[in-house]
């Protein structure tokens, strides 16, 4: 089997498609190059194409050395966030289709050192992220005896689920116009992240975390823009948690 | 180019249209109240100077007399309105109220935080704001 042929047939655009775009990659080696360089390629689209197919498409026939991460293709892990057309999103869950333009321009994700070319390094959001505690805080466990089952009725569930669905792709501190100007901002992600604790029935760690985020750089930064919402992918609306967790550090709520 | 944090900077929050009309609501609060801020430092300036005499007064009273001075106070009390009706809006937000319910979300994701009474509200500021420049031009210009 030749080399073509068994590149043709890991295609994942069929070949007969008849739309094409232009996909604008931004390419950036921060070791080898002065600044960031759009280079332009066409690839063929149908209309289930996801921007992570086409940039899949153009690294295995057009130019081998973009650099994507990527792992799911389902919005499950949050790997593939990116800036497209000007936005954060995940590339695997947009479709070109529904970007109704000719010209769809892939970035790296603002806020974020970039590692290259699409690739960011998310160290600072995870260590964000582990700032606010993200497990239950409680003495005793359902493992440890006598072996009981934290009681939870579905009304409780409710307070917290939505948060916690999030996947960490980051595209909320990417959209975050105080992430944009402030370094040490603990960023809707984490913040997010500290209410889906302390919404949580089983958690007794609320007043600890509370304190945490109760910081020049924490919560008192976040001047409910609301975009850490609009560009979430799993519909985990920071920017709702945010505000309750301030209602509790100003006493509205209990 | 060293590897650096690839922040957008203000350039990112001086871009407004990306996110819709909320992300517009928080630029035009900066902005307004960045531009308040610069009104109320030149308001002391100005006032104290009532101590170097009444001719001293008069010569600074005379500044905002001018058309471009009407305009000036036309923007300030543009920016005072919306600042003053963006800003209840923002702090009921801030305690928790108005931001909606937590719920298991279904596709495609509309969040509640950024329902449709915020944007309404949004609205109404700027309305409002509009409403009140006009009859501060109505006063200052007309006869």
């Amino acid at each position: 089997m030749s080399e073509t042929t068994f590149a043709e047939e890991q295609s994942s655009t069929e070949v007969s498609s008849s739309k094409t775009v232009t996909l604008r990659i931004a390419k950036f080696n921060p070791d080898h190059d002065s600044g960031q360089q759009f280079v332009d390629f066409k690839v063929p689209y149908e209309r289930w194409t996801t921007v992570l197919d086409a940039v899949l498409d153009v690294k295995k026939h057009l130019d081998h050395s973009v650099a994507v991460r990527y792992s799911c293709r389902q919005a499950s892990c949050g790997s593939c966030g990116m800036k497209i057309n000007g936005r954060p999103r995940l590339a695997c869950f947009t479709k070109i289709s529904e970007l109704n333009s000719d010209v769809v321009t892939v970035e790296p994700m603002n806020n974020y050192p970039i590692i290259r070319d699409l690739v960011v390094k998310l160290d600072q959001m995870f260590e964000n992220h582990k700032k606010v505690q993200p497990f239950l805080l409680r003495e005793d466990s359902e493992i440890t005896g006598p072996t009981k089952e934290f009681n939870q009725t579905p009304e409780q569930l409710e307070e917290y689920i939505q948060f916690a669905n999030c996947i960490k792709c980051g595209l909320c501190n990417s959209a975050c116009p105080t992430m944009a100007t402030d370094s040490s901002f603990l960023g809707p992600q984490a913040l997010g992240q500290a209410y889906r604790y302390v919404a949580d029935n089983r958690d007794k760690g609320k007043n600890s975390r509370l304190k945490i985020i109760d910081d020049s750089h924490g919560i008192w930064r976040c001047h409910f823009a609301g975009s850490c919402s609009q560009v979430c992918p799993k519909g985990v609306d920071p920017a709702m948690g945010i505000q309750f967790l301030r209602g509790y550090l100003l006493g509205f709520r209990k | 180019m060293k590897r650096n944090d690839n922040r957008e900077g203000i350039k990112g929050m001086a871009n407004p249209g990306r996110y819709g009309i909320e992300r517009f609501a928080y630029w035009l609060m900066r902005i307004t109240g960045l531009g308040l801020l610069a009104y109320l430092i030149g308001h002391v300036y100005e006032t104290s100077n009532i101590i170097n005499g009444k001719s001293a007064w008069e010569n600074m009273l005379s500044i905002t007399q001018t058309t471009e001075g009407h305009v000036f106070l036309t923007l300030v009390i543009g920016m005072c309105v919306f600042h003053t009706a963006n800003g209840i809006r923002v702090m009921l937000g801030h305690g928790g109220y108005g931001v909606g319910k937590p719920a298991r979300p279904d596709y495609p994701y509309t969040p509640a935080s950024q329902n449709s009474m915020h944007k309404l509200c949004i609205y109404a500021s700027i309305g409002i704001a509009a409403l009140a420049m006009m009859y501060g031009l109505s006063v200052l210009f007309g006869e």
